[in-house]
C-alpha cells in the first residue's frame, strides 16, 4: 500500500515545531478547560470514586490480602492511574475530535504562523496535563483514605505523565481516522476498558492464565500502575526504574505519529 | 512593512492542485498588487477556495509555482503566514471563549506581546463595531458579529494581505452590507485583499479587478465594469416570447444587440443602446403581431457576464462539480 509507505516514510522525518507556539495552542485549550472544569472534574472523579467505595470497601471486605496489602490498599493508588488516564482519553478523542472538525479550531490556528505540528503537539501536551490533574486530585481522594503513606507519593506525577501522554498519543491516532463520535465507543470498548479491567488494577496480573500474562506488560496502565502503588504505600524498588523506561521508550516511539496522522487527515 | 504599489503580492504561475483524480486547479496564472482588492469569482466547484488556501500555505501546491511577498509558498509558510490574515469560509472562533478572548488568544499565535495585543484587540473591537459585545462569549452572537469577529481576527496582525473566502456566505442582507463598508474601509486604507465570492455584487462593489473562474480554469480577467462592458454592454432587456419568433423580431436590429442569451422561456438581448432597442422591439412586436407576455429593461451585471461566458448561473443549479466546494 503506497499510502502506509508514506505515513512510514513522514513519521521519520522531522515536525516544523515551534515550542512559543505548542505553549499558545496548549493555553488556548487551558483557558476554554477553565470556563468549564468543575462540570468537567466531578464527571470524571465521581467514577473512580465509585469504584473505590464498591469495590474497595465493599468487595474489599471478602479480600483478606493481596501479596501482603488490604484491597483498599492495592486498589486505590491504581485507580489513580486508571482516572487519569479516563480523563485523557476523553479529551483526546471527543475533545480533540470535537476541535478538529465541528469547531475547525485546527484549521483557524494554523492559517497563523502556528504549523499543524505545533497544534497536534499542544493536545497531547493539554491531554497529559488533564490526565496529570485528574490524577493528582484523586491522590487527594485516596489520601483521605488513609492509603497514602509515604512521601514518596510526591513523585506520582512523573510516571503518570508519560502515562497519560502514551494515552494521548493513542487516542489521538484514533482521533486522526475516526469518521464519527461514535467509532469512539470501539476505541473505549477494544482499548480502554481492557486496559482498566487487565493491567493489574482490581487485581495482581499474575492471576492471569499463562497463556495472557505477556499482555498487561504491553499497556502503559500496567507500568504506571505498577510504579505508582509502591511510590503511594513506600514500598519503591528498583523495578520502579525498568517501568519508567518502558513508558519513556514508548512516548519516544510514538509520538511523531498523530502529528503525521492528523496533518494527513485535515491538509489535502 | 509599507507595501508599495507595484509590488507583486501573490504571483501564480501554472498553479495546479489535485486532489487525488480530481484536478480543482487547471495551471492558471495570475498576479495580486499591492493595495488592490482582488476577487476571485466562479460558481461552487470552481477552484476559488483550492486557491486561496495554497495561498494562505494551507494546501500544498500540485504544480506550477507560487509565490507571495516573492517568496515560494512551499518554503517558509511561517514567516509567509505571519503577514496574511485569513478569514474562513466557516467561523472557527472559540465558541466557549468571550470575544475579547478569542481575539487575545489569537494574537498569542503571532507571538505578540500581551500589552500590544489587547491595544490592537480595542482598536479592532472598535472598528468592528464590537465594543460593546467585548465579554459576551462568541456562542451568543449573532452571525454577522461572528462574522465581523472573525474578520476583526484576521486583522489582529496587521496583515500585509487579506484573504477572505466567501465573507459574506449565509448573511442576511443587513449583516452583509455591514461587512462591506468595513471592508471597503479596509480598503481604502490600502489593505490589499484577496475575496473570492458568488455574490456578483459583492464582487462589483468590492474588487477592483477580477479572475472569473469556472472548472478550475481562467475564464476572463479584469475590472468588473470593464467586463460586463466588453461582454454584455450597458443594458439587458428580458423579452418573454416564443423563441421561435425572435429571428423575425430582431431583424435587421442585429447592430444594437451586442448579444443574445435564452434563458429558460425569455430572451435577453444585451446592448450599449438599451431605450433604443426596446423601442424598436415594441414597434416591430406591434407591426408584426407578435406577442411579448413581459418585457424589462435592466442595467446589465456581472451576472450577465457569467451567463454569456458560461451558459450557467453563478448559483451552478445547472451543473455541480464532483466533490462540491473545493
Amino acid at each position: 500500500m503506497p499510502k502506509t509507505k508514506e505515513l512510514i516514510r513522514e513519521i521519520f522525518t522531522r515536525p516544523d515545531l515551534s515550542w512559543p507556539l505548542i505553549w499558545r495552542v496548549f493555553y488556548r485549550n487551558l483557558l476554554v478547560f477553565k470556563k468549564t472544569w468543575v462540570a468537567n472534574i466531578m464527571f470524571n472523579f465521581v467514577e473512580p470514586l465509585l469504584y473505590l467505595w464498591a469495590i474497595g470497601l465493599g468487595l474489599g471486605a471478602y479480600v483478606a490480602s493481596i501479596g501482603g496489602l488490604t484491597y483498599i490498599d492495592f486498589l486505590a493508588p491504581a485507580l489513580i492511574g486508571s482516572s487519569a488516564m479516563f480523563s485523557t482519553a476523553y479529551e483526546m478523542t471527543y475533545g480533540s475530535f470535537t476541535r478538529m472538525t465541528y469547531q475547525k479550531t485546527f484549521h483557524g490556528m494554523v492559517s497563523t504562523p502556528v504549523s499543524m505540528d505545533d497544534v497536534v503537539m499542544g493536545e497531547i501536551i493539554y491531554g497529559t496535563f488533564k490526565g496529570v490533574l485528574y490524577g493528582m486530585v484523586f491522590l487527594i481522594v485516596v489520601a483521605l483514605f488513609g492509603v497514602v503513606k509515604s512521601p514518596w507519593a510526591l513523585l506520582i506525577p512523573f510516571p503518570l505523565a508519560l502515562m497519560v501522554m502514551i494515552i494521548s498519543i493513542l487516542s489521538l491516532i484514533w482521533t486522526s481516522i475516526a469518521p464519527n463520535y461514535d467509532s469512539f465507543g470501539y476505541f473505549f470498548t477494544l482499548i480502554i476498558t481492557p486496559m482498566f479491567l487487565f493491567s493489574g488494577v482490581f487485581f495482581p496480573v499474575e492471576s492471569l492464565p499463562a497463556g495472557a500474562a505477556f499482555l498487561p506488560w504491553l499497556t502503559p496502565l500496567y507500568h504506571a500502575v505498577e510504579i505508582i502503588r509502591p511510590l503511594t504505600l513506600g514500598l519503591v524498588d528498583r523495578s520502579a526504574v525498568t517501568h519508567l523506561v518502558w513508558l519513556a521508550v514508548f512516548v519516544l516511539l510514538t509520538v511523531r505519529i498523530p502529528l503525521v496522522m492528523v496533518k494527513k487527515r485535515l491538509v489535502q | 512593512m509599507v507595501i508599495k504599489k507595484s509590488e507583486q503580492i501573490v504571483t501564480a504561475r501554472g498553479l495546479v492542485k489535485k486532489f487525488g483524480d480530481f484536478t480543482a486547479v487547471k495551471g492558471i496564472d495570475f498576479t495580486v498588487a499591492g493595495g488592490e482588492c482582488f476577487g476571485l469569482l466562479g460558481p461552487n466547484g470552481a477552484g476559488k477556495s483550492s486557491v486561496v488556501r495554497m495561498i494562505h500555505g494551507f494546501s500544498p501546491v500540485t504544480g506550477g509555482s507560487l509565490a507571495v511577498f516573492g517568496k515560494d509558498i512551499s518554503a517558509g509558510s511561517r514567516e509567509i503566514k505571519a503577514r496574511i490574515g485569513v478569514v474562513p469560509q466557516d467561523d472557527n472562533l472559540d465558541p466557549e471563549l468571550t470575544v475579547w478572548q478569542n481575539l487575545v488568544v489569537y494574537a498569542g499565535y503571532f507571538r505578540m506581546q500581551k500589552d500590544r495585543a489587547e491595544s490592537r484587540a480595542e482598536e479592532i473591537l472598535a472598528f468592528m463595531d464590537l465594543s460593546e459585545k467585548s465579554g459576551h462569549v462568541v456562542e451568543h452572537l449573532s452571525g454577522g458579529q461572528k462574522r465581523r469577529l472573525t474578520i476583526g481576527r484576521a486583522l489582529i496582525n496587521q496583515p500585509d494581505l487579506l484573504i477572505l473566502d466567501e465573507p459574506t456566505t449565509g448573511l442576511d442582507p443587513h449583516a452583509r452590507r455591514i461587512v462591506w463598508q468595513r471592508l471597503r474601509r479596509l480598503k481604502e486604507a490600502g489593505t490589499t485583499m484577496i475575496l473570492t465570492t458568488h455574490y456578483l455584487e459583492e464582487a462589483s462593489q468590492l474588487c477592483d479587478r477580477l479572475l472569473v473562474l469556472h472548472r478550475g480554469s481562467i475564464l476572463e480577467e479584469g475590472a468588473p465594469a470593464e467586463l460586463v462592458h466588453r461582454h454584455v454592454g450597458s443594458h439587458a432587456l428580458e423579452l418573454g416570447l416564443d423563441p421561435g419568433q425572435m429571428g423575425m423580431l430582431a431583424e435587421g436590429l442585429e447592430r444594437l444587440i451586442k448579444s443574445r442569451q435564452l434563458l429558460g422561456d425569455e430572451m435577453v438581448l444585451f446592448t450599449d443602446q438599451g431605450r433604443d432597442l426596446a423601442a424598436k422591439i415594441s414597434a416591430r412586436a406591434d407591426e408584426m403581431d407578435i406577442a411579448i407576455s413581459r418585457q424589462m429593461l435592466r442595467q446589465s451585471n456581472l451576472e450577465d457576464v457569467f451567463l454569456k461566458l458560461t451558459g450557467e448561473t453563478l448559483t451552478g443549479d445547472h451543473e455541480e462539480e464532483p466533490g462540491g466546494d473545493r
